[in-house]
């Protein structure tokens, strides 16, 4: 035995809920300072969260199938992970940035992205699939594959939004923040720690959201970390949460005021959501070789959709409202669907077209080698 | 007239960034230890003091964090200048230069460009110690989407630091160390070339020495000893090793009929070895002897006693012409 051993973590801070797994209301007392941001949501958002999460869970199936059917290269489920999802996208205005990972189907499409562009990045047409410049896409930045390496892209966009005096006015209509996604696996990369050191040292508006979603592939958490990941914000010298990540009410509330008070140049926090994900972890993933069927039974019986129909039934919620939602997700899986299976692969040369934005002498000899010999295959078959 | 003034190599790259910093108010420089310290070869000497600490910032130490903040503030338009302190402390940050920076631009299909330049002392002759005396710059040319270049003057330092920080492109903008204490002229009005020329230093007849950073004094000083021997040789600079401007360099393998190429870096795989291919690719029926490469070794950069043996020096060099001659 080392002397390390007989060191033990201290205690996991309390999961922050409102709503628990069965749909009752049944705030934790950590959720205290938090309810006057769930009490002030409208019968109206309470129906836009539930709706968020049907039609988000409808595209994600759909998905899955086209990459089965041969659509898709690959497919990141976000299944299971809608409430985190939801609730944090939902808890941000208009005019600030979102910095994604690549599970984060629902928070692009929130924003404003056609689902199409995800697909398009999915069915091997674009490294990108949508135009973050485009104001229609909200603020939303491409997908980012390499585990955690958003988050210093995140940080440095922060320190310009402090840099040019675009947050921490005090007008929170105005003042910009930024949210970053990114993982259980991705938080024990080095760039995650160097986005909390850069975001300490220089205050950036931003919100670190964490969704630990218990598997890094096969890795469980346990293996990333000791100790709540939540906690690893306090060593940087920010606020920090753990919430239930499958209650859309806590996700939405814990983050909007930890995006206010960032806006309000109070700096960054971190936020651990806690929540499962149901599905693979790609296409290409095999969950029976690495985790039990009970744990995943068990982790159904706290499926953010259901208890937040249930919640909703309690309030009144009618059985026509549930039903609109299933047939207008069904219809929206459709669409995507149709245009998604008519993406064609881009012209070759486009190839060359954006690898720089400065003119490149070897860019344009090697797109006229291509033009000149892809001509003289044509003439070989004439 | 024009105006120039005699500054040394250091002291060029300072006044260049002093007027990327004063014409542009996006430009930023980030690093460690480039605030009231200068850097470590005060090359920022007087610039926080001079533009602000929101200008001219001191980071953490962490060259992951440099370049991966870089790009978001490039996202949020600004102009980062990131210094990277040693050469064989680059490689923390690969991932964000390789596959996030390298990339940005293409992944985006052009609607965002990424105007960054990583300035990176490199190469030895100062007797440091381990880590302090590399030549990273294939990893860079190898990589599409990044733009790699080396001064070897000071009149090129001055001026080219400015280009890298215009272009649109992320450059990697390698200092040759051991350059940084040698006095030039700057002419301080006009550039000579543009950022991605190469060029003829040395007029001859013989053999065409080609080379960049600090081997282009090195080949300069062969060319001097193999002049005394009744050998004229022809120096070309290169300064930009990606992409390359072949003009000059076929041009004068053209009129000589050989060539050696001399770097500090390994040899295998490396930007010699593309230039000699593609020398020999473009101007075959012109050479009278294969292209012959001076290189480091193919071994990790020795310890500094030994940097002497491993280094490409006038002797290396004329072994080389020796044997091209001998064709």
């Amino acid at each position: 035995m080392t002397p390390l051993d007989d060191v033990a973590p201290p205690a996991d801070p309390e999961i922050i809920s409102v709503l628990a797994a069965d749909g009752s209301y049944a705030p934790t007392p950590s959720a205290e300072p938090f309810l006057p941001l769930v009490e002030a949501l409208t019968e109206t958002d309470l129906e836009t969260f539930y709706r968020d999460m049907v039609t988000s869970r409808a595209f994600d199936r759909q998905a899955t199938n086209l990459q089965r059917q041969g659509q898709l290269a690959l497919w990141p489920p976000s299944f299971g992970q809608e409430a985190a999802q939801v609730g944090s996208i939902r808890a941000a205005r208009p005019q600030d940035h979102i910095f994604p990972s690549y599970r984060e189907h629902i928070v692009a499409t929130i924003r404003g992205v056609d689902p199409v562009g995800i697909i398009r990045l999915m069915r091997g047409v674009s490294h990108g699939g949508w135009n973050p410049l485009d104001p229609a896409n909200g603020n939303t930045r491409l997908y980012t594959l390499v585990l955690g390496s958003q988050t210093l892209h995140a940080t440095g966009y922060g320190m310009g939004l402090v840099f040019d005096g675009r947050t921490g006015t005090g007008d929170p209509e105005r003042d910009e923040a930024v949210i970053v996604y990114y993982g259980d696996g991705a938080s024990s990369q080095g760039d995650v720690h160097e986005a909390m050191v850069f975001a300490a040292s220089y205050r950036t508006p931003q919100v670190f959201f964490l969704q630990n979603n218990q598997w890094a592939i096969s890795v469980p958490v346990a293996v990333q970390s000791r100790t709540a990941l939540s906690r690893r914000g306090y060593g940087y010298g920010m606020p920090s949460h753990r919430i239930d990540g499958n209650d859309v009410l806590i996700s939405y509330a814990v983050t909007r005021h930890a995006l206010e008070a960032a806006r309000a140049g109070e700096g960054p926090s971190a936020i651990e959501a806690v929540t499962y994900r149901r599905g693979a972890h790609t296409t290409s993933d095999d969950p029976t070789k690495y985790r039990t069927g009970s744990e995943e039974e068990g982790w159904a019986l706290r499926d953010p959709i259901a208890r937040l129909r249930t919640y909703l039934e309690g309030r009144g919620a009618s059985a026509a409202f549930f039903d609109e939602v299933d047939e207008g997700a069904a219809a929206h899986a459709d669409d995507v669907r149709t245009r998604a299976v008519t993406l064609t692969a881009p012209e070759a040369p486009s190839m060359f077209a954006h690898v720089y934005t400065d003119d490149h002498p070897l860019m344009a000899e090697q797109a006229r080698w291509l033009a000149d010999y892809e001509a003289s295959l044509d003439g070989g078959d004439a | 007239m024009s105006d120039t003034t005699t500054l040394p190599f250091g002291k060029a790259l300072n006044a260049g960034l002093r007027k990327a910093l004063a014409d542009d108010p996006r430009v930023l420089l980030m690093g460690e230890d480039i605030g009231p310290l200068g850097g470590v070869f005060r090359v920022t000497e007087g610039l926080q003091a001079e533009f602000g600490d929101r200008r001219v910032i001191d980071t953490p130490l962490a060259e992951s964090g440099i370049l991966g903040t870089a790009i978001g503030l490039a996202m949020a338009g600004f102009r980062p200048v990131c210094e990277i302190q040693f050469d064989g402390f680059v490689f923390p940050a690969f991932d964000q230069i390789t596959s996030q920076l390298a990339k940005m631009t293409n992944r985006h299909e052009g609607v965002l460009s990424m105007p960054i330049v990583i300035r990176i002392p490199y190469g030895g002759h100062i007797g440091a110690v381990e880590h302090h005396q590399e030549s990273p710059e294939t990893y860079f040319t190898h990589t599409p989407g990044l733009r790699v270049v080396s001064p070897s003057t000071a009149n090129d330092a001055y001026w080219m630091i400015q280009e890298a920080i215009a272009s649109n492109d992320p450059v990697v903008f390698l200092e040759p160390k051991s350059r940084y204490w040698h006095k030039g002229e700057v002419d301080l009005e006009a550039s000579a070339l543009p950022l991605h020329a190469s060029r003829i230093v040395r007029r001859g007849t013989d053999v065409t020495l080609v080379g960049h950073g600090a081997m282009v004094s090195v080949l300069l000083q062969a060319a001097a000893l193999a002049e005394s021997e009744g050998t004229s040789c022809e120096v070309v600079d290169v300064r930009s090793l990606s992409p390359i401007d072949y003009g000059p360099v076929l041009e004068s393998v053209r009129r000589t009929g050989r060539m050696v190429y001399a770097q500090e870096a390994p040899g295998f795989v490396s930007v010699g070895s593309e230039v000699a291919a593609t020398v020999a690719e473009k101007a075959f029926y012109a050479l009278e002897a294969p292209v012959i490469r001076v290189s480091g070794f193919d071994t990790p950069f020795p310890p500094a006693k030994l940097e002497g043996v491993y280094l490409p020096d006038p002797d290396r060099i004329l072994e080389a012409v020796d044997r091209s001659l001998a064709y």
